[in-house]
């Protein structure tokens, strides 16, 4: 579904990703981990298409079309979702309209007509059931006045509605109290299917006991440095970041 | 020419076209207006037409728009047209009681004068000087002060009609009333009208007045509005300028508030050449409260500039002045708000805000506040930005599968709703959302693309 080859990119000339490589397949759940500014987040970005970071090499294949090349809303079009780890506020643009808009622009994209209000509404409330989301955020301003926790839970309800190929998740689980941290993990675990993936971002272990991944991938200074099952992130747990580093440099 | 013999040379010709016309004025005209006249010529002759050197005029050429040659009419050119056609060219059709003013006359679709049930009376403003002289002369030329600025004077020494509304002590219904002002001509126009709205103690009224232009001309307008509130009066009163980009206007609103009275002026500009807005509010009896709201998108070369001025000559009284502009292409916008607490005018609440979004790097906007605080026990406050659209806000909607120019509606939208919340009727508010989403979109016709062809029916 997606391959990631030898993937660099800067911000302001320096170099952040140094060459990243990845293989995610139908139906894996690939977890991403490591130290604090290792590039994890600019990854995300990368694949999601945000313009402040510059590709300076390698090449990403979706679904075994180039990527790098698509506008963010293309890719999100073709069934890229991006979990933000600081979910952005937009005053006076309410939940149902940002999410009207989003589903019928990707509707229009797939030629499919408009969904109808009483469609869209249903879809709505069945979703904000799964993620237990309370129906007043739904009707508040995207994200403002959110708490830290409101936001990653209206992240994956974001999930929910638009019902992605690949998700990825950056850091969804920190600042959740551990029932919210269980409903998301419900509620992203319901959204896994055969034909989709999801790439999770995360620091802790704890995650990955609900969110079970196939794959557990450390990321330090750019890159991919060592990659393991999920018996990797008890290792991490465990021992930290550091013999990674040591076994990297002997 | 020099400027300064240019503008002579233009305050001399309205003063000369002034006293050429004087019998007209006056055999036409009740002595309500008369009886101003004089007075008010003398003090134009002394402002003249303000230019940069009167303070409140530094951000737009006044004279230069007086300029062009537009044909002046101290008599009415009747036109006709279909009433109907009206409300294909975006004007919002509403449930109200439609007044019709024609290039600043009165347009007789209706009776000139009517009063209706519940004792309100809307129609002709020089009818109502005729029939009601006593009750016009109580508040004409009370609140617009013809002696600060030569606009007004001017608007003054010519005032011939105009919309008139009065609502009776504790009067009023839910039914709002629609001031259509009409700009039709094959000529190019400069247009003039007087207003007045008196709503007495206890009385409610809604006004909503929508400008617009039907002909492709040239126009320049050159309005006065006098609004009073009695004690524990409501006015809701929202302004929709929707005038082709060949059309000037100066529209200067008098609010003058008694006690425990509130109003919400708002004013909604849409498209329109050169816009200067001016709202004096006084705040003069104890508990008033006012609200004067703005919400202006302009784009191309257009030019809006609002001053608003909030006297408070009262304690306890309350204003909000809260303007918000999205500027895109080369289109420039100045905001001036001005705060006056009296010194006895203890507990002031006083608040202006004035945020701004420039859509280019060729947009310009400058703001200014100016408070004048003379009390002691007063609670001001004053907030002003510019900013672009947040792109890490795009970015995250573009994530979601949004287009940029869907995504940068949807803020642009979000920007103005807060303005557009506070219209009270329904129906209005639906419409007028309507309209301003339209407008971002560029779908709203500027009339002279508009394909009803209005103009060809004068
Ligand atoms: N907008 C930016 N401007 C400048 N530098 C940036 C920007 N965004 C990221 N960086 C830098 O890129 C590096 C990688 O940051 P990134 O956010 O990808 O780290 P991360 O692995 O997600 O860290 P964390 O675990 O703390 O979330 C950091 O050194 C960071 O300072
Ligand atoms: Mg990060």
């Amino acid at each position: 579904m997606l391959s990631i080859r030898n993937l660099k990119a800067t911000i302001n000339g320096r170099e952040i990703l140094k060459g990243i490589n990845l293989e995610v397949k139908e139906g894996e759940v690939h977890a991403i981990m490591g130290p604090n500014g290792s590039g994890k987040s600019t990854l995300a970005s990368v694949l999601a298409g945000r313009d402040l970071f510059t590709v300076t090499g390698g090449e990403v294949l979706f679904q075994g079309s180039p990527l790098l090349g698509l506008t963010p809303e293309v890719r999100a079009r073709a069934g890229i979702f991006l979990g933000f780890q600081y979910p952005v506020e937009i005053p006076g643009v309410s939940m149902t309209s940002f999410m009207r808009t989003a589903i019928n622009e990707q509707r229009k994209y797939r030629g499919l007509p408009e969904m109808s209000a009483t469609d869209f509404l249903k879809l709505m409330r069945d979703k904000k059931a799964l993620m237990e989301i309370d129906s007043a955020l739904a009707s508040r301003s995207v994200n403002e006045g959110f708490s830290g926790g409101e936001k990653k839970k209206n992240e994956i309800f974001q999930m929910a509605m638009l019902e992605p190929k690949l998700a990825i998740l950056d850091e969804t689980d920190s600042g959740l109290d551990i029932d919210a941290l269980k409903t998301v993990a419900t509620g992203v675990n319901r959204l896994r299917r055969p034909d989709n993936a999801m790439i999770v971002i995360t620091h802790y272990q704890r995650l990955l006991d609900y969110i079970v991944p196939d794959f557990v991938h450390v990321l330090s200074g750019g890159r991919i440095v060592k990659s393991g099952d999920k018996s990797l992130a008890y290792e991490l747990e465990e021992k930290g970041y550091d013999w990674i580093k040591e076994e990297n440099e002997a | 020419m020099e400027p300064v013999s240019e503008k002579i040379t233009l305050d001399n010709q309205l003063a000369d076209w002034y006293f050429s016309n004087r019998d007209l004025l006056m055999s036409s005209s009740s002595s309500v207006f008369n009886s101003v006249r004089p007075a008010a010529m003398e003090s134009f002759r002394k402002l003249g037409i303000p230019d940069a050197s009167f303070e409140n005029y530094k951000s737009t050429n006044i004279p230069k728009i007086f300029l062009s040659p537009l044909n002046r009419y101290i008599e009415e050119k009747k036109i006709l047209f279909s009433v109907d056609d009206l409300f294909h060219c975006d004007i919002p059709e509403l449930d109200t009681e439609l007044v019709l003013i024609v290039n600043g006359w009165f347009y007789e679709n209706r009776p000139r004068l009517q009063v209706l049930p519940g004792g309100m009376i809307v129609g002709s403003m020089a009818e109502a000087a005729r029939q009601y002289p006593d009750l016009i002369k109580a508040h004409y030329s009370k609140y617009a002060d013809y002696e600060k600025d030569g606009l007004v004077a001017l608007n003054t020494a010519f005032a011939q009609d105009g919309t008139f509304i009065y609502v009776p002590r504790g009067a009023g219904s839910d039914r709002a009333v629609q001031i259509v002002n009409v700009l039709l001509s094959p000529e190019d126009l400069f247009v003039q009208h007087r207003n007045l709205v008196i709503v007495e103690e206890g009385a409610t009224a809604r006004v909503v007045v929508c400008d617009h232009s039907l002909s492709a001309r040239q126009f320049l307008t050159n309005s006065v509005t006098e609004i009073y509130l009695g004690p524990n009066a409501h006015l809701d009163y929202v302004k929709l300028q929707n005038e082709n980009d060949n059309c000037n206007q100066i529209s200067t609103s008098f609010v003058h508030q008694e006690r425990a009275s509130d109003a919400i002026f708002n004013t909604i500009t849409l498209h329109g050449g050169m816009i200067r807005n001016n709202v004096y509010t006084c705040l003069n009896g104890e508990g008033a409260s006012n609200q004067t709201l703005g919400l202006s998108l302009v784009d191309e070369t257009q030019h809006i500039d609002s001053y608003t001025f909030v006297d408070h000559a009262a304690p306890n009284c309350t204003s909000n002045q809260n303007f918000k502009y999205i500027l895109d292409d080369k289109a420039t916008a100045a905001f001036t708000g001005r705060i006056l607490v009296q010194p006895n005018a203890q507990k002031t609440l006083a608040y202006q805000t004035n945020n701004n979004i420039l859509m280019t790097s060729d947009a310009r906007v400058s703001t200014k506040p100016q408070l004048e605080i003379y009390a002691d026990d007063v609670k001001c406050s004053h907030g002003a930005t510019v900013g672009q659209l947040d792109p890490m806000a795009i970015f995250y909607l573009q994530s979601r599968g949004i287009s940029v120019r869907e995504a940068r509606l949807l803020l642009m939208y979000a920007f103005g709703h807060e303005i557009l919340g506070k219209i009270s009727v329904e129906p209005l508010r639906e419409r007028l959302s309507d309209l301003v989403d339209k407008r971002l979109r560029g779908e709203l016709s500027r009339c002279n693309s508009c394909p009803l062809h209005c103009q060809e029916t004068c």
